[in-house]
This record gives structure tokens, C-alpha cells and sequence, in this order.
């Protein structure tokens, strides 16, 4: 075998360890993507072929009377953005993963409030967490009455009922 | 009814739908690519034709690597999909160093018996994968493992059985040599993990604060000082730095992860300084080694013989350059103990730095998973366990490679799957099983939701389900403590949950909606 060709099989063969250890970084490289998005995305999809058929009739009769509000909108905090439709159960917030609402918020406690309807009206309530419930700047302690547009500052979130 | 029908499809879907290890199978083929074509150019340089048992030694390392991703996508499917393929591509570069220099005639070098380990060890392995369906399960041996790791530490001290080969005392002879400090670093990562995952709290938290750094109290110093005093004593008795580094840098880094509370590793490295100073004083074999380490290219101590191996691992090094000189063309032989405590130097000189580069990124990748697999599994036994046998990993290959680069010290500990040694290859494979049993754990699909998400029953288009505070207040099995990152896979969340919220909110929401509000007022 020639010396030239003896230089490409040695170099070759570098480049062969080098296209491994690039492969499985662009494997890991899902790993540095946002925590789950990719299969999120997917799960997303899933969900949306099946959502006429599910969410249609769960939709309807939820509908509520005028004025009255139809979900709960995080305003600040990590999750600021994420919306929850409302529907007539009660709704649990904390950082517990038995909540309805799983916040990753240091400052909450793992059940922190609980935002429930009756009546017509839809109330909040305290549940004896660390750091408080606030509703502006009073503290909440037993169930208060919650208007739409009022901001309910659980640790560093900021919930409010939006119609 | 036909609501019912089609969550029970999503049930079965959502089985099926385990990962295809397409990845892990990709990137084996790359590995065993790697390995068996350094096979046949070792055999063309040397010979001119194939190796002597090229066709058995690529089969069997294909054979078991293949049968080990089998294994892998039966029970644990969702074990991390890079960590395999990096072993194999190590195990079969070590494994065509060790036939390019046994087909070089240099003494004691054997590549039939480092493959019969090989598949030895890849075959446990896998067994512990088969059987061994949850990591938490070796939590009930801590204090056996805690046993069984200072016998197999105190065993090469027996007379009789231990034998001192080149100084260190950490053989043990029973028909065939054995090195049990490989052994004992799984039991001692079972031990601590066991132990400081019941005891963590009492060291994080009690203690007063000093300059910014939260000392623990006296009498929670305890383990540490006899496992400070055990590996000054494995330093002393059988003169090896590397394994009295390997033990306790082990139990500062756990006891770091356990705790979280940095002044461990500062009171860990001035104890382990301290110790090594004193000892390097006091002992002459440990000034010894020091010396040879400080000063290799002193003229006496080169011609005495001492520091010849260094430095011809150091000459084989620099031969290499770049690029190296190609496998089969360099002179590793030259080096003592090229086949196993300098193997590192030997592909240096045949691979050369860009070679090197690629060995240890694989390690790194392999440490990197265990730690990544140590952040995502959820009870603190598993936490513990993966990020103490990956932090193991990453300190004996830094205790190898900085010993052969003149970094630290040089110490008889060898380099994971490459090094020729039953022992070390068969333990490293058994802390690979333990890794991806973990990991499979860590990366399967639970049922609870993810900290920062919405839960199942609280998602957009999944509208509430009845009475879901009720089911709220009570918390699920397996709930993990507050704080820990709860980790699911996403995609299979609503196949887990739906079955169960589905049904009922379209069968009773239409029809029972004043239910619904009476049902709030009971609040």
C-alpha cells in the first residue's frame, strides 16, 4: 500500500472517532432543549388531532353567562402566560404535583391557595401556606370574593380571572 | 362509548410507544466501525494481512455490543441511548492497543484474555439489567455493601492472598489476580449513597456559619474522618495514591451532592492535602513517588530506573504529534506496561492529541449522562447513587490520565475499559449497568406532572375533571419530597392521565352540569 494512501486510511480513521463523538453530541443535543419541548410538541399534536373530537362537546357547556369570567391567566411569575380554562371545580395551586396548577415558584408553599366558584361568584381562599396569599396588598385569609381582573399574588405568580 | 374506545387505543398506543434506540443503534454501528477497523489496520501495518483471531475477536465485540442493545430495548428502554456505544468504542480501542502490542511481541500483553473479560463483563452487565428492575432495590444492602467494602479494601493487606506488584499493594492473588479496590468503589457508591441519603439532613443542616461557610458540627464529622482515615491508610499500607484518592474523593463528592453545602469539599481537599504532605514526609516510598514525579528527567533518577516509565510514556506521547503515527506504526512497547497503566500513552502515540481528544470526550460523555441521569431520577437513593458512580468514573479517569500527563502524581489505577485488567473491566461494566438501570428509571414516563406545568385535568384542552380538588388534596403514591424536580416525558402524560379523567368528564359533564355547581357548593 502506498505512503498516500497508508495517510488517508490513518486520517480517516481520525475522522471516523471524530463523526462518533459528533454524533452522539447532536443526540445529547435534545437533552439541551427546552425541558421537554421537543416531545411536548409532539404530545401537542396528538392532542390537537384528537381536540375537536374531545374538547368540542366539553367546550359547550361550559359556556358561561355574560361578564362572567372563563379562565384563569397566569400574569407574572415562571409560568406568566398559562392559561386555564375555568369549568365549575375548584381550582388548587401550589407546587404539589397534585395541584391543578403545578407552580415552579420557590415561593409558594406545595398547597398554596385554592380559587373555587359559588354561586355566581368565584372566591379564593388561603391554605395556611408560608408566604401568604395577597389580593393587592391585603393578605387573604379566609375565602374572599374574587373579581375578574384582580390580581392574587401567590409567592412570586400573579393569578387572575379573566373573562 | 366510543370516547371509552379511544382512550383504551391511546392506552395500548401509549405502550408501544416506547423509544426505538435508533440513536443508540446508529452510533454502535459507528463504534464497532471504530473498533474492528483498528482491528484489521493493526493486522495490515504489522503483517501485511488480518490479525490472528480478527474474525472471532470482531465478532464476539459485535456480538455482545449488539446483544447488549437488545437487552437494553427489552428492559430498559428508556436507558439513556449514548452511554453504551461510548463504552463499546472505548472497550474496542483498548482492545486493538492491547492486540497491536501483543502482536509486537511485548510481554504479557493478551488480547484474548482482555475480550474473554470483555464479554464477561458486557454478559454482567447485562444480567444486572435483566434482573435488577429497580435501582431502589440495592438500597436494602447499604451497610452489607459497607462491609464488603473495607473486606475488599483490607484484603490485599492478607498475607497470603495480597501480592505487591510494582510497589502497590492492591492485588490480591486467588488463581488469577484480582484488583478489589475496582470492586470496592461500587460498594462503598451503594454505601455512601444508602447512608447519606438517610443522613443528609443532619449534615446540611446543623452547624454554625464561619466566614460565609456553613461548618458542620464536630460529631457529624465522624464518617468523614474514618473514611479520611481509611484512605490514608489504604496511601499508607499499600502505597497507592490513586486508590486512597479514588475512595475518598468519592465520599467528598457524594456528601457534596448530598448536601449541598460547599464547605465539605474545602474540609475534604485540606484533610486529603494534609494527609498527603504528612505522609510524603514521613513514609519514604510516598516522597518517592513525588519525587519522580516533580523531577522525571533528573538524570539519576531516570538511570535508576525510577522514572523510565514516565518519561517513555511522555517520549511515546510526543511521538505521536498531532495525528499520531497510525495503528501498527508507532513504538508503545518501548513504554513499560503500555497495555495497561500506559495505554493512554500508547494511543497517544498512534492516535495522536486528536485521537486522545476523542477517547476522553467519550469519557466525558459517559460521565456527563450519569450526571444528567443523577439530576433527572427522583428518590435521593438514585440521585445519590448515579451522580456518585459517575463522579467515580470521571476521578479515575483524571487520576490515570493526570498521572500519565504528569498532572498529579502517577498511581496504579487503571484506565475504565481500556486498560488491560479483568477486574477493572468487568467492575466498570457492572457501574455502566447500574447507570443505565438508573437512568432508565430516571428517563421512563410517570404519571405525575412536571414542576412548572399545568396538571393532567388542568391542561388546556383538557377540561377540569369532577371533583379534581378532591383528588388534589390527597397526594399521589410516590409523591417525591418538596423541592426534588419532579420529570416526566411529556408525550406520554396524557396517555397516563387521560384514561382515567376522560371517561368521566364526557360520559357526567353534559347531562349533570347543575350537578357541577352543587357539587362546588359542598366547598
Amino acid at each position: 500500500m502506498s505512503e498516500l494512501t497508508f495517510t488517508l486510511l490513518r486520517l480517516g480513521y481520525l475522522v471516523l472517532l471524530w463523526v462518533f463523538v459528533l454524533t452522539a453530541i447532536a443526540v445529547l443535543r435534545r437533552d439541551l432543549a427546552p425541558r421537554g419541548a421537543p416531545r411536548a410538541s409532539r404530545a401537542e399534536r396528538r392532542r390537537e388531532q384528537e381536540a375537536p373530537a374531545v374538547a368540542a362537546p366539553a367546550a359547550a357547556p361550559s359556556k358561561p353567562k355574560r361578564g362572567a369570567p372563563t379562565r384563569l391567566v397566569v400574569t407574572a411569575g415562571p409560568l406568566s402566560g398559562t392559561t386555564l380554562p375555568l369549568s365549575s371545580a375548584s381550582i388548587l395551586i401550589g407546587r404539589a404535583p397534585g395541584c391543578t396548577l403545578v407552580l415552579d415558584d420557590d415561593f409558594s408553599s406545595s398547597r398554596h391557595a385554592r380559587i373555587f366558584p359559588q354561586g355566581d361568584q368565584w372566591f379564593v381562599e388561603d391554605l395556611g401556606s408560608t408566604n401568604g396569599t395577597f389580593m393587592g396588598d391585603t393578605k387573604v385569609s379566609g375565602p374572599i370574593p374574587l373579581a375578574p381582573g384582580v390580581g392574587v399574588q401567590i409567592g412570586r405568580s400573579v393569578v387572575e380571572l379573566q373573562g | 362509548m366510543s370516547t371509552v374506545e379511544t382512550t383504551g387505543e391511546r392506552t395500548v398506543s401509549s405502550t408501544e410507544r416506547r423509544p426505538t434506540r435508533l440513536a443508540e443503534l446508529f452510533l454502535l454501528i459507528l463504534a464497532l466501525t471504530g473498533g474492528i477497523l483498528a482491528f484489521a489496520m493493526v493486522g495490515r501495518s504489522i503483517s501485511g494481512e488480518l490479525p490472528d483471531g480478527f474474525w472471532t475477536t470482531s465478532g464476539l465485540l459485535a456480538l455482545v455490543s449488539l446483544g447488549a442493545h437488545v437487552v437494553l430495548r427489552l428492559r430498559a428502554p428508556w436507558a439513556d441511548q449514548v452511554i453504551l456505544p461510548a463504552v463499546v468504542l472505548l472497550n474496542g480501542l483498548g482492545l486493538a492497543m492491547i492486540l497491536r502490542l501483543e502482536q509486537a511481541d511485548m510481554n504479557g500483553a493478551s488480547a484474548s484474555s482482555q475480550l474473554m473479560y470483555t464479554c464477561l463483563g458486557a454478559v454482567v452487565a447485562m444480567l444486572i439489567i435483566w434482573f435488577l428492575r429497580d435501582h431502589r432495590w440495592i438500597r436494602r444492602l447499604t451497610y452489607t455493601a459497607m462491609v464488603v467494602g473495607l473486606v475488599l479494601v483490607v484484603l490485599p493487606l492478607v498475607p497470603g492472598i495480597g501480592r505487591e506488584i510494582n510497589g502497590a499493594r492492591i492485588w490480591i492473588n486467588i488463581g488469577f489476580s484480582v484488583q478489589p479496590a475496582e470492586f470496592a468503589k461500587i460498594a462503598f457508591a451503594i454505601f455512601f449513597a444508602g447512608y447519606l441519603v438517610a443522613n443528609r439532613d443532619t449534615l446540611a443542616l446543623a452547624g454554625k456559619k464561619i466566614l460565609g461557610l456553613q461548618l458542620p458540627r464536630l460529631r457529624d464529622l465522624g464518617p468523614i474522618i474514618i473514611v479520611w482515615a481509611a484512605s490514608l491508610g489504604v496511601l499508607v499500607f499499600e502505597r497507592d495514591l490513586g486508590t486512597s484518592l479514588l475512595f475518598f474523593g468519592l465520599f467528598v463528592a457524594m456528601l457534596y451532592l448530598a448536601t449541598a453545602r460547599f464547605s465539605w469539599i474545602i474540609i475534604g481537599l485540606v484533610l486529603f492535602a494534609a494527609g498527603a504532605l504528612v505522609a510524603s514526609s514521613v513514609f519514604p516510598h510516598v516522597a518517592a513517588r513525588m519525587d519522580v514525579w516533580l523531577h522525571p528527567f533528573d538524570a539519576e533518577l531516570y538511570n535508576s530506573g525510577r522514572s523510565y516509565q514516565i518519561v517513555q510514556g511522555t517520549f511515546a506521547m510526543a511521538a505521536g504529534g498531532l495525528f499520531g503515527t497510525g495503528w501498527g506504526e508507532g513504538d508503545p512497547y518501548l513504554v513499560p506496561f503500555a497495555f495497561s497503566d500506559f495505554i493512554y500513552a500508547s494511543l497517544g502515540e498512534e492516535l495522536g492529541l486528536t485521537g486522545l481528544l476523542v477517547v476522553l470526550l467519550a469519557y466525558v460523555l459517559i460521565v456527563q449522562r450519569g450526571l444528567r441521569t443523577a439530576l433527572a431520577v427522583r428518590d435521593g437513593f438514585g440521585k445519590l447513587l448515579a451522580g456518585g458512580l459517575a463522579f467515580v468514573m470521571a476521578l479515575q479517569v483524571f487520576t490515570v490520565i493526570g498521572g500519565i500527563t504528569r498532572i498529579i502524581p502517577l498511581t496504579g489505577l487503571t484506565l475504565p475499559f481500556m486498560a488491560q485488567g479483568g477486574s477493572s473491566l468487568l467492575a466498570n461494566w457492572i457501574v455502566i449497568a447500574l447507570l443505565l438501570r438508573v437512568s432508565d428509571i430516571a428517563r421512563r414516563p410517570s404519571a405525575l406532572p412536571v414542576r412548572g406545568t399545568v396538571a393532567p385535568g388542568g391542561a388546556m384542552h383538557d377540561p377540569i375533571v369532577v371533583g379534581g380538588h378532591e383528588r388534589g388534596s390527597t397526594p399521589a403514591a410516590g409523591t417525591p419530597a418538596a423541592g426534588t424536580p419532579v420529570r416526566r416525558s411529556a408525550a406520554d402524560a396524557p396517555a397516563g392521565a387521560t384514561p382515567s379523567s376522560h371517561p368521566t368528564e364526557i360520559v357526567g359533564r353534559a347531562p349533570h352540569d347543575p350537578d357541577h355547581r352543587s357539587g362546588g357548593e359542598h366547598l
